[in-house]
C-alpha cells in the first residue's frame, strides 16, 4: 500500500498554490485533509506526480459570521465545524451531518472544502450545501469565481472546479431563526458511506410548512436536489398525503447504483423513508 | 526520487529523518524511528491501530505522509508510561479491566482514548463508544475496553472505581 512517487509541495499562500497548480497543469493534485485522496493514492487510483498541500494556507481556514451569511474556509476540518459555537447557533444542519461523518480520526483530518470539491456522491456535504443554497468561491490564476453548490456537481467525480483552481471558501446564507432542519443517513455503520440519506431545511408558520429545500446523498451519481419533493410539502402541515407524496417524488430523482450497500429497489425505498424521516425530524425542530 | 528532511517531536524527543515524500507516516515511526507500539492493521483508514496523536488531535498514522507531519508534537504507545516506568491510568485500566485480548488494536485504542479524555473529562458509556469509533477490536467485543477507559477517566479525575471486568 505505497502510493507512486511524487513530489511535495507545501504552499504558504494561496498564490503560490495557484501559481504551482498552472506551472504543473495536470501533474498536479491539492491535498487537504488526505482521507479521501491518500486512500487512493495508496491504491494507485491516483498517481499525481506533484501533490501540493493546503495545510499551510492561513487564508483557507477559519469561520466568519457575516450580516447575513456564514463564510466557511475550505480547510475548516469535520472537527472544527463540530466544535464551533457560531455554526451550532445559526447553521447546526453542519454539525448533525459532521457528526455523522466518517469517525473521530477522519473527522480530525477531514476538511469541508474536500468534501465537497471531491465529488464522490457519497460524501455527505454535498447534499447540505444544496439544502443551504451555499456557494463555492474558486480561484485560479486568472483570477476568482463563484459556484451555486446546485451548479456545481456534473457527474461522480466531475464538478464545476476547472483545472488550475483551488476552492477557497464556502459561503451559506444563514437560514431564518427558528427553521428546522436534518440530515436523516441510513448507513451499516460508523464510518461507512449512506446506503441513503437526504438533508432537510424549512420553515414553518401558522403550524404549515412556507419554505423547504432537500437533497439526497448516495442516491445518484452526485448529491442531488429533490424540489419537486420539497414542493410537495409547501403549504401543508406535513400530514401523511403529504410526506408520502414527498418520498414518492423524491424517488423520482434517485439513481442509486447497486453495490455491496444494497440493490436499486432497496436504496432508492430506504432513500424515501430518508425523506420522511429528514422531513419529521425538521418539521418537528421548526418553529412557528 | 529526491528526499526530504523531516523533524518532528515524538515522545517529547527531538525526532528526523530522509523520507521520500510517498513515506506514510506510520512507516517513518515503525522503521525509521523504530517505534514498533503503533500498528498496522488494514492499511486503509479503516482500523485505528496506527492512531498516533498529533498537535492534539488523533490521526491514523497510515493515512498521513510523514512529510506532512514536519515540524509536529507526536505522542505515541511508548510516550505514555511515566518517566519512572509507571503504567499511565489507561494502560492500567486495560489491564485492570482486562480491555485487550491479543492486544494489537490496544495501542490505537489507548492514543484515541487518551485524546477522548483530554476532550471529555467524565464521558458516557455512549460517549466511549462513540468516540473510539474509529478504531476495531476482533477480540473483546469492546466491553472491557468500556470498563477501561471508564477506570481511567476515574483515576485521572481522582475518583474511586468501583465496577469489575466482565
Ligand atoms: C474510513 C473513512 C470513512 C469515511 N466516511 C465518510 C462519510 O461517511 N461521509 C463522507 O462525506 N466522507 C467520508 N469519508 C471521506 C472524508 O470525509 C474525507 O475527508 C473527504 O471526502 C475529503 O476531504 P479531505 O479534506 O480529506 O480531502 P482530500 O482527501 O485531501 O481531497 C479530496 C479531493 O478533493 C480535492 N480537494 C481537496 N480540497 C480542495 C480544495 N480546497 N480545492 C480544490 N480541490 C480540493 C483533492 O484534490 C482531492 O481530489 C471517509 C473517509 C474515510 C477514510
Ligand atoms: S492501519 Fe491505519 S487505520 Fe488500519
Ligand atoms: S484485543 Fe485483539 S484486536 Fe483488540
Amino acid at each position: 500500500m505505497i502510493p507512486a512517487p511524487f513530489t511535495y509541495h507545501r504552499p504558504k499562500s494561496l498564490a503560490e498554490a495557484t501559481g504551482l497548480l498552472v506551472d504543473l497543469k495536470d501533474e498536479a493534485r491539492v491535498v487537504a485533509g488526505g482521507q479521501s485522496l491518500i486512500p487512493i493514492m495508496k491504491l494507485r487510483l491516483a498517481a499525481p506526480d506533484h501533490l501540493i498541500d493546503l495545510a499551510a494556507i492561513a487564508e483557507l481556514k477559519g469561520i466568519a459570521r457575516g450580516a447575513t451569511s456564514i463564510t466557511i474556509g475550505a480547510m475548516t476540518t469535520q472537527a472544527e465545524l463540530i466544535n464551533s459555537s457560531v455554526l451550532a447557533e445559526s447553521v447546526p444542519i453542519l454539525r448533525e451531518t459532521a457528526l455523522q461523518i466518517a469517525d473521530p480520526q477522519v473527522r480530525y483530518q477531514g476538511t469541508l472544502g474536500g468534501n465537497v470539491a471531491n465529488g464522490d456522491p457519497g460524501n455527505d456535504m454535498p447534499a447540505i450545501m444544496m439544502c443551504l443554497d451555499a456557494s463555492y468561491r474558486l480561484v485560479g490564476r486568472a483570477g476568482a469565481r463563484t459556484v451555486k453548490a446546485r451548479d456545481f456537481y456534473l457527474g461522480t467525480y466531475v464538478t464545476a472546479l476547472n483545472a488550475g483552481e483551488i476552492l477557497t471558501a464556502i459561503d451559506i446564507p444563514v437560514p431564518p431563526a427558528g427553521h428546522g432542519f436534518a440530515y436523516a443517513k441510513l448507513k451499516r455503520k460508523i464510518g461507512d458511506y449512506a446506503t441513503a440519506a437526504a438533508g432537510v431545511v424549512l420553515t414553518v408558520s401558522g403550524g404549515k410548512i412556507q419554505t423547504c429545500a432537500i437533497a439526497l446523498s448516495n442516491l445518484a451519481d452526485t448529491a442531488v436536489a429533490a424540489d419537486a419533493a420539497a414542493k410537495a410539502v409547501i403549504g401543508t402541515a406535513l400530514d401523511r398525503t403529504a410526506l408520502s407524496a414527498a418520498a414518492q417524488a423524491a424517488r423520482g430523482v434517485m439513481a442509486p447504483a447497486a453495490d455491496a450497500r444494497g440493490t436499486v429497489e432497496y436504496r432508492t425505498d430506504v432513500g424515501g423513508t430518508m425523506v420522511k424521516r429528514a422531513l419529521q425530524a425538521a418539521f418537528a425542530r421548526a418553529k412557528g | 526520487m529526491a528526499k526530504t528532511h523531516v523533524t518532528m517531536t515524538v515522545n517529547g524527543e527531538p525526532a528526523e529523518g530522509l523520507v521520500e515524500p510517498r513515506t506514510l507516516l506510520i512507516h517513518f515511526i515503525r522503521e525509521n524511528l523504530s517505534l514498533t507500539g503503533a500498528h498496522i492493521g488494514c492499511e486503509t483508514s479503516h482500523c485505528g491501530a496506527c492512531t498516533v496523536d498529533l498537535d492534539g488531535r488523533s490521526v491514523k498514522s497510515c493515512s498521513m505522509f510523514a512529510v506532512q507531519a514536519q515540524g509536529a508534537q507526536i505522542t505515541t504507545i511508548e510516550g505514555m508510561a511515566h518517566a519512572d516506568g509507571t503504567l499511565h491510568a489507561l494502560q492500567e485500566g486495560f489491564r485492570m479491566m482486562h480491555g485487550l485480548q491479543c492486544g494489537f488494536c490496544t495501542p490505537g485504542m489507548i492514543m484515541r482514548a487518551h485524546r477522548l479524555l483530554q476532550e471529555n473529562k467524565t464521558p458516557t458509556e455512549d460517549e466511549i463508544r462513540f468516540g473510539i469509533a474509529g478504531n476495531l477490536c476482533r477480540c473483546t467485543g469492546y466491553q472491557n475496553i468500556v470498563k477501561a477507559i471508564q477506570y481511567a477517566a476515574d483515576k485521572l479525575n481522582g475518583v474511586p472505581h468501583k465496577e469489575a471486568a466482565e
